[in-house]
């Protein structure tokens, strides 16, 4: 009987010891992803009140569903003996991130709300560091016959139909944002497109998720290029309509303003959006993709920000 | 179907092939949860001791009220996780937000109410003569409550693997609070629900079924210990 107890707590406290190994002292050891960049000094004051300095980048998906920080996170590490970590979230929760300092910089995609933040001093300043365009996406056949018509028509079209399905992000995010000011520049209500019926879908969801939904309801929708690309092969919907100054995608990092928001690692911040903008990074943006889609997903942009 | 095979394949390389980032995540996702529910346990032991022999005013309310905490939902526990830890938040001057430790409070906040109440119903289920018969022989209070506690234990060490079950399995609150950092945050659940929403289902099947094995792995251990302690048990007296 005693045994049994004995056996028991011994188990319990292995268990405890085994993780203390982790949760204790955070990750000063992950070999398969911090490799040898990790710089000594990092790894200091890494207890469990008091954790190792890193960089919290928060994200919008698409830059991270079509792997480009994954490509930029050990380089950024490599250079500048830092631990990044990348949250992945969309423009919305990125910015709120931002707002409350629980990440230090923050890379998104929606000029009005970024200049925002940055007018209500959450952050320093706007580095455009690439673009791309929106496209609306839908089945190989299109239904509506919405091709060559502008990103306006397109959604007027897609408005008076109400027969084939419109996925939307509904989530608040920069291509979700993106898709009302398409509504509003087609002259419409969002809130009335909204409640217009059953034909206007929204997923909640990331892009990657989004796009899948639109595949399996053969509906269209409106998507960043490099996560349309990036799902492509798994959705089976095509690009419909890419052209339009009102489709422009433009990326910007935003480090998060220390003099407002307690942030954790204010130099790095600086540093990060500086590094994102300097002539390698911005070739190494502008050839990703090039080998797997044949085409960049994205077109670096540092200091001239494209305005159509 | 084929899809199911091919994730099981998959998850038989992954295994063998000692991937590292699964690897990680799985060694990650066990110790982040053990750790949740031994806090958890021993948190919920004494109280539950306590709520169990003491009698005060207000005492089924407060016992109707942990076991609607059994209920729960993660994104909750997530959420207030959040606003307390948030740098914003009451707690966020110790930067604990996006971190493993973080997610280790979060788990044990999710499943100390579960262990309490199982601790409190498994003492509920113990013979009361023992308790008056630990009395009568002049046990103190506290002899008298470890012994029903050992008398419990089987049942008490079956809420901490419900409660450890609870904690690896879930994902809501792991996601809000540990943010699913690669190399970092990242738990099995979480790259579960990150592959499955860029597409690769194989490999969401694979992680689900090498979570699924570590549950089976962990409630064999369960079963060979009680089976062997019953072997040694009865020990008729002659």
């Amino acid at each position: 009987m005693n045994k049994t107890w004995l056996k028991i707590s011994g188990l319990l406290l292995s268990m405890v010891l085994a993780a203390s190994s982790i949760a204790g002292c955070n990750s000063s050891d992950n070999p398969s992803t911090t490799g040898p960049t990790v710089s000594p000094t990092t790894q200091q004051g890494s207890g469990i009140l008091t954790p190792a300095k890193r960089l919290k980048v928060a994200t919008t998906s698409s830059l991270y569903d079509t792997g480009l920080w994954a490509l930029l996170e050990p380089m950024f590490e490599k250079e500048f003996g830092v631990e990044v970590d990348v949250l992945y979230a969309n423009t919305g929760i990125a910015l709120q991130y931002g707002q409350r300092g629980d990440v230090d910089i923050i890379t998104v995609h929606d000029k009005a709300r970024e200049l925002q933040f940055i007018a209500d001093g959450y952050g320093t300043t706007r580095s455009a560091f690439a673009y791309n365009y929106f496209v609306i996406v839908g089945p190989a056949s299109d239904p509506l016959g919405l091709k060559g018509l502008s990103a306006e028509d397109a959604f007027k079209k897609l408005f008076a139909s109400k027969t084939t399905k419109f996925v939307s992000r509904g989530d608040a995010s920069g291509t979700h944002s993106k898709e009302q000011a398409i509504w509003k520049a087609a002259g419409f209500n969002y809130a009335d497109v909204r409640s217009s019926g059953a034909w206007y879908v929204e997923s909640g969801q990331g892009m990657g998720p989004t796009l899948q939904m639109a595949g399996q309801l053969q509906a269209y929708t409106l998507s960043d290029l490099g996560t349309f690309l990036a799902f492509k092969g798994q959705t089976g919907l095509a690009s419909i309509v890419d052209k339009g100054s009102i489709l422009l995608n433009v990326y910007a990092a935003i480090p998060v303003n220390p003099a407002k928001v307690a942030v954790s690692n204010k130099d790095m911040a600086q540093k990060m959006a500086e590094w994102l903008m300097s002539p390698a990074i911005q070739k190494v943006i502008g050839d990703y993709g090039v080998k797997d889609y044949g085409a960049p997903l994205f077109t670096p942009c540092a200091g001239n920000e494209p305005s159509s | 179907m084929e899809e199911i095979w091919l994730g099981l394949q998959r998850a038989v390389e992954l295994i063998f092939s000692a991937d590292p980032d699964v690897m990680e995540a799985t060694w990650r996702s066990l110790s982040i949860s053990a750790t949740a529910s031994v806090i958890a346990a021993v948190i919920a032991l004494p109280l539950g001791s306590l709520i169990f022999h003491n009698t005060f005013h207000g005492k089924r309310f407060v016992i109707s009220f942990i076991h609607t905490l059994f209920s729960l939902p993660t994104v909750l526990v997530g959420l207030f996780v959040f606003l307390l830890f948030s740098r914003s938040g009451p707690l966020g001057e110790f930067g604990l937000l996006f971190t493993p430790t973080i997610m280790v409070i979060g788990q044990a906040v999710l499943v100390t109410p579960l262990i309490l109440g199982l601790v409190i119903s498994a003492l509920s289920g113990i013979d009361r003569m023992a308790k008056e018969t630990a009395i009568a022989l002049g046990a103190s209070r506290w002899q008298m409550g470890l012994l029903m506690i050992k008398e419990a234990r089987y049942a008490i060490f079956t809420a901490f693997i419900l409660g450890f079950g609870r904690a690896i399995s879930e994902v809501g609150l792991a996601l809000m609070v540990g943010g699913n950092i690669r190399g970092f945050t990242r738990v099995l659940t979480t790259a579960i629900s990150l592959e499955t929403s860029k597409g690769d289902i194989e490999l969401s099947l694979a992680l689900g079924i090498i979570l699924l094995g570590i549950a089976l792995l962990i409630n064999m251990a369960l079963s060979w210990l009680q089976q062997r302690s019953t072997v040694i048990r009865p020990r008729p007296v002659e």
